[in-house]
């Protein structure tokens, strides 16, 4: 695997849009093809060189391809965005939409995401070593898919509105979280080891939440199920199964009608 | 001889009220009186006989005073403004009429700007919700010729839209609803005793932030499903009986304001609302309408989204194609992340209704304000530009809450020498053009 080293040689003024740092745009070029990929800010079109020092050469493959950010990117976004396979490290916070929808590959931020990150993700690891603002693994205002594969795991806490239309995936949260987790969910799985403010599963069809800690206030719409022993993550636990949500719509397999569940840790 | 023009919109709110009645002076330079309208109606009309009315554009001095200029110098300003910002917003659009706002999106898509409405701070989430999981709606008219079970939830029209209670809501006798009010079940929910709460004949006080939980507790309870014993302060009891009596009704809707859309959860109190009238629709006819505020922030969602594809937040920036996401490209989140690099009002008061941290950003800025008087956000801007007053001063389209297009009408004339927003925003946009082949 190749490695391309990007090091911030100049912030920018207002807001850097870089959707081209992933394996894939920068698979088979060298060092100085890099530099002049397009990156804008606003109506300005600027090249990823005016910003950035760029070392070493990519794999021809985006699987080959290792691509490692050093420097400030807090006001950088979409970093990783439609990465397909190979790895991007971000020694730094990144801005809005880090992984957005991701397909493949590995992407590893040694810092804190902002909002909309991972975005409609579809495959790969996202690995935030810090905290995560809101809309985590959600889907695109208006759009019914949101994370639909992969895994995402923060270190840190997340906002609010993770998992909203969560229908694949697994996103694991070793910190607490806000509000509105796994909203319109209709698959996938949440797993929060921390505790949760309110509003778990709401208008939840399928998937599954698991919480370790304390939930604020629990949805009207979910109803206590049974006990039951789950391995999450390496730990193993009893926990209380809640259907919901009993105000959605719910299909039926085999005539017994398919719930949303949340597992609360005893 | 005074003269009386007849069925004039009012352009204050988004119930647009289409009947008044307003006495001009023979030389059709002042009104001398309002009819038919409610108190803060009358006031817009009345606005025009105030004295310090600003007749010429104003530009900010080094020591802060304003000195007043002429408008091809004030339009030479806004241009190059605009054509040097990388990232410029352009906010307001909610009371000026929609052929202009067109002619605002023009120079929008030249110069690379953002457009944001009002919806941002005010029904924007409705608007999200829209997006995920549509609308079961309806017109006013409608609502007043057939509804029976009205609802008022987080609004409260008795001081916000004063006539829509007596034109479309409770009080008038319909086609269906011959009975008038005593025809209809009037509920509010509210976390107060609302004047709108005095006039329901249920009033249900959920606690603050709450709604989403007892929406959802309306919804399971549609569905026959087990509740625990109180949501948000409301004994479940009342929740099953509040949805019996929904269910037994013939045409019902639910009217809604900023009481859900900006309590916890914004958008998800709209969608899991809309959800439930979707529920709802499995027994009987039921409809939701958001409570819009300015009188033409409608028009505003609907010729951008007739332009763009939508409503509001509309980033242009990439100069190729329109892009949009609440919480990155809505006003007061690219004020206060610093991401644009001018401000460009019309239309609207920012000063008076976003947070201080966006509105001190704002001040750094290059701003200009495009407004018939002064305000809170002229007092921040380095050019203000007066034009007359949309609706009164001339004419154009609005769009009602219920998206019902309905022309204003020009009652007076405006003050001598005073250009038209649409007058004013072509020849920036001339500008704008000459400036950019220019270069």
């Amino acid at each position: 695997m190749n490695t391309v080293t990007l090091t911030v040689k100049q912030q920018p003024e207002i807001i850097l849009e870089a959707d081209c740092i992933t394996p894939d745009s920068f698979a088979g070029k060298t060092a100085a093809e890099i530099e002049k990929l397009p990156v804008y800010q606003g109506k300005q079109n600027c090249t990823l060189g005016d910003y950035f020092k760029v070392a070493g050469k990519a794999g021809s493959t985006p699987a080959e391809t290792q691509i490692i950010v050093n420097g400030d990117c807090s006001r950088v976004k979409y970093i990783g965005m439609k990465m397909s396979a190979g790895e991007v490290v971000v020694n730094s916070s990144t801005d809005m939409y880090t992984g957005g929808w991701m397909k493949g590959g590995k992407l590893v931020v040694n810092g804190n995401v902002h909002s909309f990150c991972g975005l409609g993700m579809e495959g790969g690891e996202f690995i935030i070593n810090g905290n995560a603002g809101n809309f985590l693994g959600a889907s695109y205002r208006g759009d019914w898919r949101g994370m639909q594969g992969g895994l995402i795991r923060v270190k840190g806490n997340v906002g609010s509105d993770i998992g909203t239309f969560m229908n694949g995936g697994e996103m694991i949260i070793e910190g607490n979280a806000d509000i509105h987790i796994a909203t319109h969910a209709e698959g996938g799985r949440i797993v929060i080891k921390g505790n949760v403010n309110r509003r778990i599963g709401g208008q939840m069809v399928k998937g599954e939440v698991i919480v370790f800690g304390t939930v604020n206030v629990m949805m009207p719409g979910f109803h206590y199920n049974q006990d039951v022993e789950l391995t999450v993550d390496g730990v193993t636990a009893m926990f209380q199964e809640y259907n919901g949500d009993l105000g959605e719509r719910h299909p039926k397999r085999k005539g017994e009608p398919v719930y949303g569940k949340l597992y609360l840790k005893k | 001889m005074p003269k009386v023009v007849t069925d004039v919109t009012c352009p204050f709110c988004g119930t647009l009220c289409d009947d008044l009645e307003i006495t001009v002076s023979d030389d059709n330079k002042k009104i001398l009186s309002v009819k038919n309208a409610c108190a803060i109606g009358a006031e817009k009309f009345n606005h025009t006989k105030e004295p310090g009315r600003v007749t010429h554009p104003r530009m900010r001095q080094p020591d802060g005073t304003f000195k007043e200029i002429s408008y091809d110098e004030a339009i030479d300003f806004t241009a190059r403004m605009l054509v040097k910002s990388r990232k410029t917003l352009m906010y307001g659009w909610a009371s000026t009429s929609c052929q202009a706002m067109s002619i605002g999106h023009e120079i929008a898509e030249k110069v690379g700007g953002i457009v944001d409405n009002c919806a941002t701070v005010c029904h924007g989430s409705s608007l999200i919700a829209i997006q995920d999981v549509g609308i079961p709606s309806c017109t006013l008219g409608e609502i007043k010729n057939r509804a029976d079970r009205v609802i008022f939830w987080g609004c409260n029209p008795a001081h916000a839209h004063p006539r829509h209670m007596s034109r479309y809501s409770i009080f008038p006798r319909g086609f269906f609803t011959v009975k008038g009010h005593k025809g209809r079940k009037i509920y509010c929910v509210d976390c107060r005793h609302t004047d709108t709460a005095r006039v329901a004949d249920t009033f249900i006080q959920v606690q603050q932030g709450y709604d989403y939980e007892l929406l959802n507790a309306f919804r399971t309870a549609a569905r026959g499903g087990p509740l625990p014993d109180e949501i948000g302060g409301v004994p479940k009891e009342k929740v099953y009986e509040v949805v019996e009596e929904l269910k037994t009704g013939r045409f019902g809707v639910i009217f809604f304001g900023m009481g859900l859309t900006h309590t916890l959860g914004r958008n998800h109190n709209i969608d899991i609302a809309i959800s439930f009238t979707r529920d709802m629709n499995e027994f009987t006819k039921f409809n939701i309408i958001a409570m819009r505020g300015h009188w033409n922030v409608t028009g505003s969602g609907q010729v951008l989204s007739w332009q763009y594809g939508f409503p509001y937040a509309v980033d242009l920036s990439r100069l190729d194609k329109a892009r949009y996401q609440t919480g990155e490209t809505t006003s007061v989140d690219l004020l206060t992340r610093n991401e644009v690099e001018a401000c460009f009002y019309i239309a609207t008061d920012p000063g008076a209704h976003f947070p201080i941290a966006a509105m001190i950003s704002s001040s750094k800025k290059p701003t200009v304000t495009i407004d018939p008087h002064i305000n809170c956000t002229t007092e921040i801007s380095d050019v203000h530009i007066p034009v007359a007053m949309v609706g009164v001063e001339t004419g154009g389209c609005a769009y009602r809450m219920d998206n019902v297009p309905i022309e204003t009408r020009k009652v007076v004339d405006p003050p001598e020498g005073l250009l038209t927003d649409e007058e004013v925003l072509t020849r920036i946009l001339n500008r704008v053009n000459q400036l950019m082949e220019e270069a």
